[in-house]
C-alpha cells in the first residue's frame, strides 16, 4: 500500500488516540444507579457499565432508548466522569425543552432503569493528560472538559490546565462547587454581586495566551455552534494556531 | 434490547424518506465540524484532482463556474441522527471534473480533502454517475462559510461527514485510506440506509 495521504493544509490534526472499533460497534447495557441535581436544568446520571473498556477524558458515547413499538431514539453524550471511575460512567444532561431523550431522563428515569450505550467514540476531542490544556466551554459544553479536570486531579498531574466556563447565571453553572483556581467563570446574564456580566471576550482569552506554558496550549472548545464559532475566532485572533484548536459542537 | 421503562418517544409520522435511526430536523441545519471555520474568499478557493489520473488539474473559482451547472435537490442525512428533507444545492457535477482528469483503470478510491485540512475517504463509484457535486449554492444563495462555503463536496447518498466542507481537492488512489473521522472510529463508507455509522456496523 502506498503511503498515507496528508493534505497540504493546516488542520491536518490526526486523532489523539486510536478508537477501538469493537467498543465503538458494541451496544451494552448501562444501569442507572444515581441521579444528582447540578442546576435547575441539568442533572448528572451515574451508570454501572460492568464491561466498559474505559475512555479518555473528552470522549463521548452514543446512547439509545427503546419504546414498546420498537422505536429507537439515539443521541450523543459526553462522558463527565474520569477514566479511573472503573465500571461506572457519568453523564450530565441539560433538560432540553420538548426533548425526547433528555426529557425522559429528567422526568421518568430513576435508579434501576437501564439504557444502552456504545463507545467511547472519537479520539479527536480527547485529552490523555499529556499536553498543557486550555479548556473553554459553555452550558453543557463543560461536560467533557470536567472529565479532563477530574482526570487532572485524580492523577495529580502537573501539566498546566486552565478552564474558562460560560453560563447564563451562577445558578446555571454546572459543577459550580467543583471548580478551583484553574477556572474562570463568565456569566452572560446574571452574576453574583461584584462579578461583571457579559459575553466571553478577548480580555478573557488574552491573559491565558500571554502565559503560554512550554510547548504551548492545546485548546479544547465545547458548546453550541454559536459559542464555538465565537470562541474559536477569539483564540485565532489571540494567536492560538488553528491546528491546535479542537472543537466539539453540540448543535 | 429491552424496552426502556416509560419511554414512548415522540408521536411519529410514517416517513419512508427517513433512514433508520434518523429524525427530521425540519428547518434546522446543525453545524458539526471539529475545526475552526476557515476564512476563505472565493478568489482564493481552488479545486484540484490528482493522484492516479491521466492529467492532474486545478480549477480556480472562475474555471469551475465555467463548467455546466448542475443541482442536487433532495435529502441529506447526518450521522448524529438528523436528516433534512428537500434541500437544494447548486454547483457542478463531480463527473465534469473527473472526466477532465481521466482516472486510471486501477483507480478504486479517493480521499477528499478540504482547505482546512479535513480528509474523508470514498469509493470512486460513490463519486461518479451523477451522485456527487461540488456545490457553492444553498437554496439559491451563496453557501454560508460554516456550512462549507465558498464550496463543498456533496455526496447526499452517504452520511454527511463524507461531504467535505471547504473542499480543496481529491486524491485518486488504488486503495482505501481512512480519513479524519474514519480514523476516529467512523465507518469507512457510511451508507445511512444500512446505518453504517461506526466501523464494525
Ligand atoms: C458529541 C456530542 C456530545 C454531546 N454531549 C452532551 C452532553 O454532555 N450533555 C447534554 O445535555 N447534551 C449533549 N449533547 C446534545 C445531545 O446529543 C442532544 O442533542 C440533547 O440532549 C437533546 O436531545 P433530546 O432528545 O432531549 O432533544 P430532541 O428531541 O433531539 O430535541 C432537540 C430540539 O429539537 C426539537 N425537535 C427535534 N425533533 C423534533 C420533532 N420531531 N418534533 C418536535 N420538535 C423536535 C425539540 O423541541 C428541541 O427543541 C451532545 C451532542 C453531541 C453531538
Amino acid at each position: 500500500m502506498t503511503e498515507t495521504f496528508v493534505p497540504p493544509t493546516r488542520f491536518a490534526v490526526p486523532g489523539r488516540i486510536a478508537v477501538s472499533n469493537r467498543a465503538a460497534a458494541t451496544w451494552q447495557t448501562a444501569t442507572l444507579t444515581e441521579i444528582r441535581r447540578e442546576t435547575p436544568h441539568a442533572a448528572t446520571f451515574r451508570f454501572a457499565v460492568p464491561h466498559w473498556t474505559g475512555h479518555l477524558p473528552g470522549q463521548h458515547l452514543m446512547l439509545r432508548l427503546r419504546a414498546e413499538d420498537g422505536y429507537l431514539a439515539q443521541r450523543h453524550y459526553s462522558i463527565a466522569s474520569p477514566p479511573d471511575d472503573a465500571g461506572h460512567i457519568e453523564l450530565t444532561l441539560d433538560h432540553v425543552e420538548g426533548g425526547e431523550v433528555s426529557g425522559w431522563f429528567h422526568t421518568v428515569a430513576r435508579p434501576g432503569d437501564s439504557v444502552e450505550v456504545r463507545g467511547p467514540l472519537s479520539g479527536f476531542f480527547a485529552w490523555p493528560g499529556d499536553r498543557p490544556a486550555l479548556l473553554i466551554g459553555a452550558g453543557s459544553g463543560v461536560v467533557p472538559l470536567m472529565s479532563m479536570l477530574r482526570h487532572h486531579r485524580a492523577r495529580d498531574l502537573d501539566v498546566p490546565l486552565r478552564l474558562l466556563v460560560s453560563a447564563r447565571t451562577s445558578e446555571a453553572l454546572i459543577y459550580a462547587r467543583e471548580y478551583g483556581e484553574e477556572t474562570t467563570p463568565v456569566f452572560t446574564r446574571g452574576a453574583p454581586d461584584g462579578v461583571p456580566v457579559g459575553r466571553m471576550a478577548a480580555a478573557h482569552v488574552a491573559p491565558l495566551l500571554a502565559e503560554q506554558p512550554p510547548g504551548g496550549w492545546e485548546a479544547y472548545v465545547c458548546g453550541s455552534n454559536g459559542f464555538a464559532e465565537h470562541v474559536s475566532r477569539l483564540l485565532v485572533e489571540a494567536g492560538q494556531p488553528v491546528d491546535r484548536i479542537r472543537i466539539e459542537r453540540f448543535g | 434490547m429491552n424496552v426502556t421503562r416509560g419511554f414512548t418517544g415522540r408521536p411519529r409520522a410514517n416517513n419512508a424518506g427517513l433512514p433508520p435511526g434518523q429524525y427530521d430536523a425540519g428547518d434546522d441545519w446543525p453545524v458539526l465540524s471539529a475545526e475552526v471555520t476557515p476564512d476563505l474568499a472565493p478568489a482564493d478557493w481552488t479545486f484540484r484532482v490528482d493522484g492516479l489520473v491521466a492529467e492532474e488539474r486545478t480549477w480556480s473559482w472562475e474555471q469551475a463556474h465555467a463548467l455546466p451547472a448542475s443541482a442536487y435537490e433532495g435529502d441529506i442525512h447526518c450521522v448524529t441522527s438528523w436528516s433534512k428533507f428537500g434541500v437544494r444545492f447548486g454547483g457542478v457535477s463531480l463527473d465534469a471534473f473527473l472526466d477532465a482528469v481521466r482516472p486510471d483503470a486501477s483507480a478504486t478510491h479517493a480521499v477528499a480533502y478540504s482547505h482546512s485540512g479535513y480528509t474523508t475517504n470514498l469509493p470512486l463509484a460513490d463519486l461518479t454517475g451523477g451522485r456527487a457535486w461540488i456545490a457553492w449554492e444553498y437554496d439559491g444563495k451563496p453557501l454560508p462559510a460554516e456550512h462549507g462555503g465558498p464550496a463543498r463536496l456533496i455526496v447526499p447518498h452517504l452520511y454527511f461527514w463524507k461531504s467535505a466542507k471547504w473542499i480543496a481537492g481529491l486524491r485518486i488512489l488504488d486503495h482505501d485510506e481512512p480519513g479524519f473521522w474514519e480514523q476516529n472510529g467512523y465507518h469507512a463508507r457510511g451508507n445511512p440506509w444500512e446505518e453504517q455509522r461506526y466501523s464494525g456496523d
